[in-house]
């Protein structure tokens, strides 16, 4: 069963969201997404400063298996990328939550997060995946 | 629902996470692939590999029925006890399947061959062996188990009674043996050393277990196929195929032109595009930067050409991402790779990358 904290945000592709409460939000993959990819081996990130809509991909895990898009959960720009992936893709692995996160963005005019799903409604995304 | 192997409970049990692999519920991994790699190149594995499919060729024409489909040659073995790795080829020269023949006594032949292909393999090998006084007989009341890397002899020894325990302590590389209820050969397909076991179905928890015991960490198809590439073994359908020649997939040494009057079906094929030239070769690639290869990429080779990356991954061995690739003959000893719209420089080099858990290839 894989951990879906209750405090954060989520989208049906497997994007968590953190409100950091001052204008930015981390993003990163949830358990579920890293579990389903297995020893990630690499990480491409975006350059800071890019602009992304909702729904565009902003970066790239790889594990042996398969590379996997990671989509901009909300509109925004991106402030601060996770540069110790470079050398440690498994910290996604390790701590998705945590070390693992990917990219911090500013988030656009205007823009919330309450479209995204609560852990509620991803933990049924997971599970109906899962049947 | 796909096919099971007398092992499938105890896959899942271990946590594995199953896949379909040629229509088998097999295991991918037990937890982390690349760890399970780390085993069997310093210690030692444990794959279930009884999805493949083992025929049993007996009769006074085996032999000779061998020597017709295979393009290496079985008459080439010093004497019984050996294996022999072999391309089977269309009249075209397309590469049908590729696998390994054991020669165990003078009318017995067990051939092993892949799961995804067994259907048109066994037809196939039916057909041309109506010709030859043979009995073939597909023997799903096996299942094999392959035990790799530097301790896996050792733990293979430890479990085995007197008999087999002497029996495969004699065994070379390549060689093989009956014994004690059980087939044991030398041979596997990690690029390290260790056996193959084929046993009776309703034997292979109990073995297994003993095994695991005695310390084979238990690998699944994931760990399987990063070891292969980086031993440079080639992976049927995806680096070659009834599209592609031996001679274009690496294979070429494994063709036995020799004697000349052994017509085995797809030499005319071969011979002919001998002849003209090999257009292709399949080579073997490290990516110089941070990435990952994958099949299918395209490969640039300035103007020798374009090419085609047939399996790509990232190897744990080197940390860097490597590929076997079909490139134009002229290709040199640089080219670059096509992923996600970008042109990312990579090495060519002579595979294996990896053997006995030495790197093989210079890293830059």
């Amino acid at each position: 069963m894989s951990e879906i904290p209750t405090e954060l945000r989520y989208t049906s592709s497997h994007e968590w969201v953190e409100d950091q409460g001052d204008g930015t939000v981390t993003l990163g993959v949830t358990d579920h997404a890293q579990d389903a990819l297995g020893d990630l081996v690499f990480v491409e990130l975006p350059e800071v400063g890019q602009e992304l809509a909702a729904g565009d991909a902003c970066a790239v895990v790889e594990s042996v298996k398969a590379a996997s898009d990671v989509y901009a959960p909300v509109k925004g720009s991106v402030v601060e990328v996770n540069e110790e992936l470079e050398e440690h893709p498994e910290y996604v692995n390790e701590d998705p939550y945590g070390k693992g996160w990917l990219v911090r963005l500013e988030l656009a005019e205007g823009v919330g997060l309450d479209d995204l799903l609560d852990a509620a409604a991803y933990q049924a995304v997971v599970e109906a995946e899962e049947e | 629902m796909g096919k099971r192997t007398a092992l499938y409970q105890t896959h899942k049990a271990l946590g594995a996470k199953i896949v379909d692999f040629g229509g088998w519920d097999m295991p991918l991994h037990y937890g982390s692939q690349i760890e399970e790699h780390r085993q069997v190149r310093r210690a030692a594995g444990m794959f279930d590999v009884s999805h493949m499919t083992v025929v049993d060729l007996r009769g006074a024409g085996a032999r000779d029925c061998l020597r017709r489909i295979l393009a290496n040659d079985v008459g080439r073995l010093p004497g019984p006890g050996r294996a022999l790795y072999s391309c089977m080829l269309t009249p075209d020269g397309g590469v049908l399947d590729d696998l390994i023949t054991y020669w165990m006594d003078e009318q017995w032949y067990r051939v092993v061959v892949n799961a995804a292909t067994r259907d048109k393999d066994l037809a196939w090998m039916r057909e041309q062996a109506s010709a030859f006084e043979v009995n073939l007989a597909e023997r799903t009341d096996l299942a094999m188990l392959a035990v790799q890397g530097p301790r896996a002899v050792e733990i293979v020894a430890g479990v085995l009674d007197s008999r087999s325990r002497e029996a495969a302590g004699a065994l070379r590389p390549f060689q093989a043996v009956a014994a004690g209820g059980l087939f044991i050969g030398r041979t596997g397909y990690t690029g390290e050393d260790g056996f193959e076991l084929i046993l009776p179905a309703d034997e292979a928890v109990a073995r297994w277990e003993e095994l695991r015991e005695a310390g084979a960490a238990p690998c699944g198809l994931g760990a399987r196929d990063t070891l292969r590439l980086e031993a440079g073994l080639n992976l049927y359908g995806s680096d070659m195929d009834e599209s592609t020649t031996p001679l274009e997939s690496g294979l070429g040494w494994t063709v036995a032109w020799q004697p000349e009057e052994r017509r085995f079906i797809g030499r005319e094929a071969l011979e002919a595009q001998r002849a003209r030239g090999v257009a292709r070769r399949l080579v073997g690639l490290v990516l110089e930067g941070r990435g990952v290869l994958r099949d299918h990429q395209k490969v640039h080779a300035g103007d020798a050409g374009d090419g085609e990356i047939t399996s790509g991954s990232f190897s744990p061995t080197l940390g860097r991402a490597i590929a076997l690739a079909r490139v134009p003959a002229g290709t040199g000893d640089r080219c670059t790779v096509e992923v996600r719209g970008r042109e990312l420089a990579a090495r060519v080099v002579e595979p294996p990358f990896v053997r006995n858990g030495r790197v093989l290839v210079e890293l830059d």
